[in-house]
């Protein structure tokens, strides 16, 4: 994979179905790594941990693999690809689980700023990012649990050097260990989409009070986050703040489709394997046809899904027009895929499958988590259909 | 000719349509031309009617054709099915005998495998064929014969050894269907629509001539014949050009035409008219429910996956990639789709989904969709066998234990 290929920047070209040989070794490459960083052994020792992270790991995945700035432009640090490279780094991680900042940092933080940032603003921010010295996050969500930014009710009030940032955001991914914050607030007295942007603070800046959540998904830690007058800076400009942050969450929904097709796979080769394994009545119980059948009935569901996030990444990466609706297209179709396969692979398993010594429960937590983060599945489905203008 | 180049056919075919083609001609004699010249099937050896054309170069003559708005060999039904399996297997009797009036369109032809006791288990048929002097007595029942009722012959897989193991008793047989110990009786669908038959066989006759290949080489044959219907090759055909063309020969193709498609009317249905769902959610309001957005939405994510899934293992295919998974799913998602658009189908047409015939939704089209789509997960191979080949093949998982081996007299039959 060469990151000077032109074709992963040019935006004219047509929806790919296939990934390239190149994109396909480097997923074979990624693979190989997190098989070797991340089994369910370090997953459970990390997901133990307050940080919930091994500072050493996102080192290496860093300055060996470039990933933290696989999406962002060579000039502002990154590795110069696009949302397909994205999202096979996303569905390999959600595939081991790797407990890392990545999806604050990268996917959403990372990405707001390239979306909303003024030159100078992505200069100054995005290097620190992609190298992975810094941590970062987007704070969407406020008490309300509500994915839409228009929902948003943090203030931003203009004073004489920036803005003072007044209001509660939850549910904030990594929002505990980031270093950087971006904020979606909106202007004093506003409603609907005018008057929203993005807002840029130090996690140390006065006025920020942070607390973690207890997660039920302990691989992906979640923060409240209380800001009193806190002092932010604009990301960009007002006017095109609400599209920012519209383009910022589809982009995100896409790599968590993604994410969790890797997640749904992992399920999936467990449940066939213990399928194989697993003997009763004097025969393994995949030769039941209650079990294969199953077991083909969900193999089609991932593969459709699948399908599903690869084309709206594939959308994304083309700047294809429909691409906003494919993200929530694929979001829907990946939550309800990923924690389906999750409890058939419980249910395949016996009662082994809910026990906490058995790993199945990770993924279960992570589909659980992933199907309402950014969105449950209805929510994205009727987010489909006004996009597709029914 | 198998070295020549794509600019020496395209040449040759040319020149040819230049100097023959005639849309004043009856259809028979126009193709009696193409079977002379071996330009109707191209693919074919030489010797039968064909000029041994890679399947590249067969899309030339195609072009060529299609650019003077030539009528092409008849090529409806199962008739290409028929010359598949007797190009590989037949004698050069047989071939003779066959081929030329296949690729005319003189002789039409039917596919007789499966029995009212033998659907999924197709190895289990117990039509049997007995050899009496000069030629095969044949007795018992097949069904879902697609055109039986105006084919002239069928290829016919009966039983000729009870005491061998199920594959190994059967033997392929041509029969005459317009004989006295054929009776052919329509099969009325759930639909209303009779697309296929149940063909009756009482000491029906077949000339010890007609057995393909040899006795009990029967399924394996068979085996042949279904891969080619997998790969596409029948089912519902298109005139040779777009539009209504002028002359005799294109009106006796559209004549043809008609009466070979007629069993295929109601099959866009049978998949559930996924494209008409959106525009009679707004034509009738349904749009405005939340329930019902939220079931569009639910049947258009698993519609167009589906149909990415489909567009996946091309590309990968076309990269010479291996095939996987998303390649062997075809059938069952389609089944899927179609029970899923049956369901909102009903949600949006609401009262009116209860009737049927002109004066109910789209003059009887979702009526019709709503009594076609139990079909679909059944026709081609049920959702189970599906299921059972996706689960072997693509997750290598174990087969269920087996009851019908030893001799098949012994097996238990319906």
């Amino acid at each position: 994979m060469s990151a000077t290929d032109e074709s992963t920047l040019k935006p004219a070209r047509r929806i790919q179905f296939a990934f390239t040989d190149e994109q396909e070794q480097f997923r074979s490459a990624l693979r190989r790594f997190l098989n070797d960083k991340s089994p369910t052994t370090e997953v459970r020792r990390l997901m133990a941990t307050p940080e919930g992270y091994d500072p050493e790991a996102w080192r290496q995945l860093s300055e060996e693999l470039a990933l933290p700035g696989i999406h962002i432009p060579e000039q502002y640090g990154g590795a110069g690809f696009g949302m397909v490279e994205l999202c096979i780094v996303t569905e390999e991680l959600g595939r081991a689980l790797l407990c890392a900042p990545y999806f604050s940092t990268t996917v959403l933080a990372a990405s707001a700023i390239l979306n909303a940032g003024t030159e100078a603003q992505k200069s100054s921010l995005l290097p620190e990012l992609t190298s992975g010295a810094r941590l970062a996050t987007l704070a969407v969500t406020e008490l309300n649990g509500d994915w839409d930014p228009l929902a948003i009710e943090a203030v931003a009030t203009p004073v004489a050097d920036g803005y003072l940032l007044d209001g509660v955001k939850s549910y904030v991914v990594d929002g505990h260990v980031a270093d950087l914050i971006v904020v979606a607030a909106r202007l004093p007295k506003t409603v609907g989409p005018e008057g929203l942007a993005l807002f840029t603070l130090s996690a140390n800046a006065t006025g920020v009070e942070r607390r973690l959540l207890e997660s039920m998904d302990p691989t992906r830690k979640l923060a409240r986050i209380d800001f009193h007058g806190a002092h932010a800076d604009l990301l960009g400009n007002i006017d095109d703040g609400a599209n920012a942050i519209s383009r910022t969450l589809d982009q995100a929904a896409i790599a968590l489709a993604n994410e969790m097709m890797g997640g749904a796979q992992a399920l999936l080769d467990s449940a066939v394997n213990y399928a194989k394994l697993r003997v009763q009545f004097g025969r393994t119980i995949g030769s039941f046809q209650a079990i294969k059948h199953k077991c083909a009935d969900l193999l089609l569901e991932v593969e459709l899904a699948k399908s599903a996030a690869y084309y709206a990444a594939q959308a994304a990466a083309v700047d294809d027009p429909e691409w906003p609706a494919l993200a929530s297209l694929a979001k829907a179709a990946a939550s309800e895929t990923y924690l389906h396969m999750a409890a058939e692979c419980i249910q395949l398993h016996g009662g082994i499958g809910f026990t906490w010594d058995n790993d199945t429960h990770l993924w279960f937590k992570r589909a659980k988590s992933s199907e309402v983060f950014l969105g449950q599945p209805s929510y994205h489905r009727e987010l489909l259909m006004q996009r597709w203008g029914v | 000719m198998s070295n020549v180049s794509e600019e020496q056919v395209r040449t040759e075919v040319r020149a040819w349509l230049a100097g023959n083609w005639d849309p004043e001609m009856s259809l028979v004699a126009w193709r009696s031309k193409l079977a002379d010249s071996g330009w109707g099937m191209p693919q074919w050896p030489t010797q039968w009617h064909g000029r041994g054309l890679s399947m590249g170069l067969v899309r030339v003559v195609e072009e060529e054709f299609a650019a003077v708005g030539a009528v092409g060999a008849a090529k409806s039904g199962v008739r290409l099915l028929a010359a598949a399996t007797l190009l590989e297997h037949g004698s050069d009797a047989q071939k003779k005998k066959f081929l030329r009036r296949i690729l005319t369109g003189e002789d039409s032809w039917c596919q007789l495998f499966s029995e009212p006791g033998s659907g999924s288990d197709l190895a289990g048929a117990t039509t049997r064929a007995e050899l009496n002097g000069d030629h095969w007595i044949i007795n018992g029942q097949k069904v879902w014969t697609t055109s039986a009722h105006h084919a002239d012959h069928g290829l016919l897989l009966a039983r000729t050894d009870w005491d061998a193991p199920k594959h190994e008793g059967l033997s392929y047989f041509v029969i005459d269907i317009k004989q006295p110990g054929v009776d052919v009786q329509p099969l009325r669908q759930m639909n209303g629509h009779a697309s296929f038959n149940q063909v009756f066989f009482t000491d029906a006759l077949v000339p010890a001539g007609n057995i393909v290949g040899k006795v009990g080489d029967g399924w394996k044959i068979a085996m042949t014949t279904l891969a080619h219907e997998r790969r596409g090759a029948d089912g519902l055909s298109t005139p040779s050009k777009r539009g209504a063309r002028q002359g005799r020969v294109h009106a006796e193709e559209r004549a043809e035409l008609e009466v070979a498609n007629q069993p295929y009317k109601w099959y866009p249905q049978r998949a559930g008219r996924v494209d008409l769902i959106i525009e009679r959610a707004k034509e009738t309001g349904a749009n405005r429910d939340p329930h019902v957005r939220q079931e569009i939405a639910k049947l258009m994510i698993m519609a167009k996956s589906a149909e990415w899934t489909s567009r996946r293992a091309r590309a990968a295919q076309q990269q010479g990639r291996p095939q996987g998974p998303e390649g062997s799913l075809g059938k069952l998602a389609a089944s899927n789709v179609a029970r899923a658009a049956a369901h909102v189908h009903t949600l949006i047409a609401g009262a009116e989904a209860m009737l049927t015939g002109s004066g109910s939704p789209r003059e009887g089209t979702i009526a019709e969709i709503l009594v076609s789509v139990p079909a679909v997960s059944i026709a081609g191979g049920t959702d189970e066998i599906q299921r059972n080949i996706i689960s072997e093949r693509v997750l290598d998982l174990p087969k269920e234990p087996r009851f019908d081996t030893g001799p098949f007299r012994k097996v238990r039959k319906n």
